[in-house]
């Protein structure tokens, strides 16, 4: 690897925009056949780098080298054109043509008079498909498959050009376990054919277990190069944000109060059933299993977004029906969202606006809105958690995920929720806020919040929670204190063996 | 370096460009005719416009939620027939407000239709808009509509009328404004109706009723509908049965031109109030250099085609881009 050459190296790469030097002299280079991690907090600099590279914007200074050949690129077509092939986070297929067409869109081979060659094009594509080992065939409506198996298709596409480089953007933000490890296994034999692979992710278990070396920026400027062998999560992220993330057990008790929410023998179609647990005022309980495990499902219906075709939902010990959103915030159960732009936020308003947005309708002043109980409210919560913006009046599409996040926790604090559930509440969220967060959690429950954890981070459960229900295939597997966890039988749990196999 | 200014001319542009151009259109036509911007003309021009702008204040709600509102002018139409045919059968006193009931209750209909059961909006009000026209067709006997006593009736005073020196019309529309404008930027209604265009599905996962909101929208925009037919009729006293054809567009073009957003979620009653000058001067502009009234349908398409450019080049900072 030592007398290799670079197939990729920025050097002193400089990107400001009006206000804000996004990278101050980047630089970082990668191997063939290595795997390298780009890290750094959310506004790090890592997409505008990416975006460099891309030719989505030029650089004001500094030279982009491949080979030994200085080179520009002009625009995103030019560096496809050069072999740089990224797979964005979100994906941009064509859900109505089939994974052929979309592998090869733009340049379908034809025959005579542009007809499509439709058997050479099914050909190629199921030769590709074969490298990647996929279930799925090359006339398959991309439509139909999972977002793991269109990721494939877009991992396909990468291989159909002559790739120096692929970038992966965050790839299993939405993958199962599973997937996850057919997608390694793709990224190992990309790396068998040496191309070099930049791999950008939050999540350090991916990075410890599959990068070769790892990058890190911290606000636009280059923090140094590791070797992946030699570092430790603590000394990376220490890195990234100038201090550590706490991620050890949860090891405070506090006196519990009385139950505030309990469930019993819920069930809702195919989704979950008879599903009971409680949770008491104090205390945190996380949910933990695989994507489709069910536990969205449970928030959906405790919010009165999904009607339970069987059980009993108690509040206080008081059997409740709960039909809508409003019906649920009424009785006191608030909701933070698993997807925080699409359910959680209104990105064109303004912060104060969406946080006082469930309550707007009791914040009167005559006919009006009262502005200044508006203002108290945004007031304390832009203070308590510490929210980053240059004011009120920001729209919130403009704030950084980690922000986002605490503009939605203190939109549903200032309910007094007796039951606040919390589905993924750190997801695309940068080291720095991805703790403060988890403190916050655990303050909540000290002041008597009744607090449900939905995440698919083990770490994060285990270090948040003081119980954990693990749930598989829609059924509650076993519930876990906080002593008698342990990762091995939490695993166990949650991929379908039963308690009385763990027990 | 060139590159750059360039950019930020086309930035510029982008984000300033309705008005850089209106102030253009201003500075050419004075040029042109000096007599464009005396008070008289000014006053004649929002005079005219106050039918249209009364309509694009109520079409403003149904924009920002999400919607789109294009039956408002065969509803106008349908207003106008009914409050002219009812005032010689029933008096003006009770003429009004059923007149108003009626509309009311078809603004309801397509609330429901958008609402509740969440049918699109844009088939929903475009086949209103052929069924009110066939509904005031059947209503009138397919006949012209006329108040026997136009001399007697105090009906004229809603058209015709001045109060304070300002043409009545012009006050309903300052009054409507401001009612509107206080309702969209002050009340709780308001920001659900931002909430629920910005972000359907946030603003129920905040517990907003998003189809009684959007089904308010559209009894707003009825509302304001029934007010322009009310001026109409009372201007004329008397009425063919097409008279509100084709206002929808040039309705959907101010509240654009004012900076809504067609995606919802933006826009505010001052904005279309600009939207709607905007408009009437231009329209006016054209009649005094001297071309043909009917070059105006051609110019208010090019204005609505300019509006929507603008307004996503506006969110992508640049006039053009290979991406959306």
């Amino acid at each position: 690897m030592t007398d290799a050459k670079p197939v990729l190296r920025l050097e002193n790469i400089v990107k400001t925009f009006p206000g804000v030097r996004a990278l101050d002299g980047v630089s970082f280079s990668v191997m063939p056949g290595e795997v390298h991690a780009l890290m750094g907090e959310n506004g790090a600099g890592k997409s505008t780098l990416m975006k460099v590279l891309g030719g989505i914007h030029q650089p004001d200074g500094g030279t982009i080298f491949m080979g030994d050949d200085a080179v520009v690129m002009a625009g995103p077509l030019e560096a496809k054109a050069k072999g740089i092939v990224f797979i964005h986070q979100e994906l941009s297929l064509a859900e109505e043509l089939s994974v052929a067409e979309n592998i090869y869109l733009g340049e379908l081979p034809t025959k005579s008079l542009g007809r499509v060659d439709w058997t050479r094009l099914s050909d190629q594509t199921n030769a590709i498909l074969q490298k990647l080992n996929v279930g799925f065939d090359a006339n398959t409506r991309v439509g139909d498959l999972s977002i793991a198996n269109q990721q494939m298709v877009e991992i396909a596409r990468a291989l159909t050009v002559d790739a120096k480089a692929v970038i992966f953007d965050e790839p299993t933000a939405s993958l199962t376990d599973s997937e996850k490890v057919v997608l390694f296994d793709v990224i190992a034999d990309l790396q068998a054919t040496n191309v070099g692979i930049i791999y950008i992710s939050h999540r350090m278990e991916e990075i410890f277990k599959i990068t070769d070396r790892i990058t890190v920026l911290r606000d636009g400027q280059y923090q140094g190069t590791v070797e992946t062998a030699d570092s430790t999560e603590e000394s990376v992220t220490q890195m990234m944000i100038g201090r550590t993330l706490d991620l050890s057990r949860n090891a405070s008790h506090h006196a519990l109060g009385d139950v505030a929410l309990e469930v019993r023998g819920l069930s809702c179609g195919k989704h979950y059933r008879d599903v009971s647990f409680e949770v008491r005022r104090g205390e945190v309980v996380g949910f933990y299993g695989l994507v489709g495990a069910g536990r969205t499902e449970i928030a959906e219906t405790l919010f009165g977004l999904r009607d339970p075709s069987a059980g009993q939902i108690l509040l206080d010990g008081e059997v409740v029906r709960i039909n809508s959103p409003a019906d649920a915030i009424a009785r006191g159960i608030s909701l933070v969202p698993e997807d925080r732009k699409g359910q959680g936020l209104v990105l064109g308003m303004n912060c104060r606006d969406n946080m006082t947005l469930p309550q707007i309708d009791r914040l009167k002043a005559g006919p009006f809105v009262a502005q200044g109980a508006e203002m108290e409210i945004f007031d304390k919560y832009h203070k308590q958690l510490d929210i980053r913006t240059p004011g009120w009046k920001q729209r919130v599409g403009n704030l950084s995920g980690g922000n986002q996040q605490k503009i939605v926790i203190g939109k549903w604090l200032s309910m007094h929720p007796k039951v606040l559930i919390v589905d993924e509440p750190t997801r695309g969220i940068d080291v720095g806020s991805k703790s403060e967060i988890h403190k916050l959690l655990r303050e909540l429950a000290a002041q008597g919040y009744a607090v449900m954890v939905i995440s698919s981070e083990m770490p994060e459960v285990l270090h948040v929670s003081d119980r954990i229900v693990a749930m598989y295939s829609g059924r509650v597997m076993r519930t876990f204190s906080s002593e008698d966890v342990t990762e091995d039988n939490l695993i166990q749990a949650i991929s379908g063996m039963t308690s009385e196999q763990v027990a | 370096m060139a590159d750059i200014t360039r950019q930020q001319i086309g930035s510029l542009l982008a984000k300033q460009g309705i008005l850089i151009a209106f102030v253009a259109f201003l500075i050419g036509f004075t040029i042109a005719n000096p007599k464009f911007l005396t008070p008289d003309n000014v006053l004649s021009v929002i005079r005219s416009s106050a039918i249209l702008g009364v309509m694009a204040l109520g079409v403003t709600f149904v924009v920002i939620s999400g919607n789109l509102d294009l039956s408002v002018g065969s509803m106008m139409s349908f207003s106008t027939i009914v409050v002219l045919d009812l005032h010689d059968k029933i008096g003006p006193a009770l003429a009004i407000p059923a007149m108003f009931a009626m509309t009311l209750a078809l603004g309801a209909l397509i609330g429901f239709l958008v609402g509740y059961l969440k049918l699109n909006s844009l088939i929903v009000t475009l086949g209103m808009l052929s069924a009110i026209h066939g509904l005031t067709l059947t209503y009138s006997g397919g006949k012209n509509m006329d108040i026997v006593d136009k001399e007697g009736t105090w009906f004229s005073v809603f058209g015709q009328g001045t109060a304070l020196g300002l043409p009545i019309p012009i006050l309903m529309f300052i009054g409507v404004a401001a009612l509107l404008g206080l309702i969209l930027s002050r009340t709780s209604f308001g920001r659900k109706v931002y909430a629920v265009g910005g972000n359907g599905t946030a603003a129920t996962f905040s517990g907003i009723p998003r189809a009684r909101t959007v089904f308010m929208c559209y009894l707003i925009s009825a509302a304001c509908v029934a007010t322009a037919g009310l001026i109409q009729a009372s201007r004329s006293l008397g009425s063919q049965n097409t008279v509100g054809q084709g206002l929808e567009l040039e309705v959907l073009a101010a509240v654009i031109l004012g900076g809504a957003s067609l995606l919802g979620g933006s826009g505010t009653i001052f904005k279309t109030v600009i939207g709607v000058l905007i408009l009437g001067f231009i329209q006016n502009g054209l009649l005094l250099i001297g071309l043909q009234f009917y070059v105006q349908f051609i110019v208010t398409w090019v204005i609505i085609i300019l509006a929507v450019w603008l307004d996503i080049a506006a969110k992508r900072g640049k006039l053009w881009s290979p991406i959306a």
